[in-house]
């Protein structure tokens, strides 16, 4: 596997794996990111990794580009699987059966050819894992999508998601964290705030996570929703 | 107690930005124009990171209720004290009742007020920063508005100084601006890279605080505009398939999908964020080596050379 460093200014370099999307390259890109954590690297500021890159931040007034470049190398050989600690598995609890929250789930089952129980049943069924967080605060990028729940995103994007929503559009799933425009189709809604600012830990998920959902009713989605405000609700998370 | 009378389009209270966030999509927030922003609170005796003030373009005016100094730096302002002119760049001292205000900026943007003790909201993610989008941090995640009022941290009156009239910034002309090509440089057709080096770009007045939006000759992508998305650093120069570059701030997108020619370096960012609508700027290409060497010049000029005592 070839890796490249390009420079991102002066304060960032960016350690890019192959040009491809997988869970083999992004797994390598998340070890990394945690080699260069316990092993304090110097001068390394920051990581940002997202599908097959890590854009590392430094302190140039305390190590220099050649030296950073050849710290972060020196790691590479050990940056796969077997150093990552044992992922965590959170549940997002997501009421699909209300049409006031997954407003597109009827639609996007007739345009899969599918019942809307039978596309419940294969989303909410899946294993999904969280390559990154990025774009908006708290806003997961996923895999592990049913290959039979591929959809082309919406032709008219939506202005205006509700924070909550879980959508599918391509071969992806995303659970929009905040309020944003979008292409997804909606399927349901998760009563857990993926991003609350008010919260002493404002982000609720983890690069490298492992995220199933759970199918509730609407009465649970309220039951839910009122003890998350209430800061009553710990998410379960294994 | 600080209290806000008028704040003019943007104010809001930031220190020196959150870090470690990143990989959480949270963005450092923080000052624009950093260099502004560390003088204003080392005029007043603050450490570099005490949360401070940005205004934008007008204001804010606001009154003390205690004896305290302030400092006014950035963007060229009338700066009054209960009407009467007072010059930016120096330790100003208040008593209880004054009312400071500062006007329509002349040249710049952003401009910086700070206090002594600096401002006391409570830190959210390890920074009082406020990040607008997320509303997140500052007073309650916004900006500021009539009849806010803010606590100080109480310290000692500092000793008064200025900044010496020479190392004031000029905010006005066409600035070259210095990056780094890359990391997706080799996207662009030759003619690209040379539009981007060679012509001036004139600031569009959507700009904010998130990105700052160029209008000027189109830098061309020689294959498609969009890339796996990664992280955007900060001064990233991103050019969508319009060909426009935007210039990737304190407030940015932490990760991104259009390519990215070149990077600001970090001691122009700030000289980037003051350059108003309709003003234009200039790129020049350095390497990671030159930039290095620029920067700890910048860092020297900081520590030396500035500081004028006032008698």
């Amino acid at each position: 596997m070839s890796v490249r460093f390009l420079p991102a200014g002066d304060l960032a370099v960016l350690v890019e794996f192959d040009e491809e999307i997988s869970v083999e390259v992004n797994t390598r890109v998340r070890a990394l990111e945690f080699l260069i954590q316990q092993k304090g690297l110097t001068g390394v500021v920051e990581t940002v990794p997202t599908f097959r890159s890590l854009l590392v931040y430094y302190d140039p007034r305390a190590v220099g580009y050649d030296a950073v470049c050849a710290s972060i190398t020196e790691l590479l050989p050990q940056a796969g699987t077997a150093v990552l600690p044992p992922s965590r598995l959170v549940e997002l609890p997501c009421c699909y059966d209300d049409p006031a929250l997954g407003f597109e789930l009827q639609a996007a089952a007739a345009r899969l050819g599918i019942s809307t129980a039978e596309l419940v049943k294969l989303h909410s069924g899946a294993e999904y894992l969280v390559y990154f967080i990025g774009f908006t605060p708290g806003l997961p990028y996923m895999t592990g999508m049913p290959e039979r729940l591929t959809i082309p995103r919406l032709e008219t994007p939506r202005t205006k998601t509700p924070a909550g929503s879980v959508g599918i559009g391509g071969t992806q799933c995303c659970v929009y964290s905040v309020e944003s425009p979008g292409g997804f189709w909606v399927l349901g809604r998760t009563p857990l705030r993926l991003y609350d600012p008010e919260s002493p830990e404002p982000v609720l998920l983890r690069p490298g996570d492992r995220v199933s959902f759970r199918a509730i009713d609407r009465g649970e989605y309220d039951t839910i929703a009122a003890r998350v405000a209430a800061r009553a609700y710990a998410p379960v998370i294994t | 107690m600080i209290g806000i009378l008028d704040p003019g389009p943007q104010t809001t209270v930031q220190d020196l930005g959150r870090s470690g966030q990143l990989r959480y999509g949270v963005p450092p927030s923080g000052p624009v124009d950093r260099l502004a922003f560390v003088l204003a609170n080392r005029l007043v005796g603050n450490p570099d990171g005490a949360a401070a003030l940005e205004g934008t373009l007008l204001g804010p005016r606001f009154e003390v209720d205690a004896p305290c100094a302030v400092a006014v730096t950035g963007a060229e302002t009338p700066v009054t004290i209960n009407g009467r002119e007072t010059p930016a760049w120096t330790t100003l001292t208040l008593k209880p009742g004054d009312v400071v205000k500062l006007g329509p900026a002349r040249s710049g943007v952003r401009s910086y007020v700070a206090f002594s003790g600096g401002l006391d909201v409570p830190p959210v993610m390890g920074s009082r920063s406020t990040y607008l989008r997320g509303r997140l941090g500052g007073l309650e995640g916004r900006a500021l508005r009539r009849e806010d009022r803010l606590r100080l941290f109480a310290v000692p009156p500092p000793r008064p100084w200025r900044v010496a009239p020479r190392a004031v910034p000029a905010y006005g002309g066409e600035p070259t601006i210095r990056i780094v090509l890359g990391p997706q440089a080799d996207r662009f057709t030759r003619a690209g890279i040379g539009a981007l080096l060679g012509g001036a770009y004139a600031m569009l007045p959507q700009s904010d605080r998130m990105g700052a939006r160029l209008s000027g000759e189109r830098v061309t992508h020689a294959r498609g505009h969009d890339i796996i998305s990664d992280g955007i650093a900060l001064g990233s120069i991103q050019i969508p398939g319009d060909g426009l570059p935007i210039v990737l701030l304190v407030d940015r997108q932490t990760t991104g999908g259009y390519t990215k020619v070149a990077t600001v370096c970090s001691f122009d960012i700030g000289r980037v964020g003051q350059v108003r609508p309709g003003q234009s700027l200039r790129f020049r290409a350095v390497t990671v080596d030159e930039a290095h060497r620029l920067l700890y010049l910048a860092d020297a000029a900081l520590e030396t050379g500035l500081r004028e005592e006032i008698a």
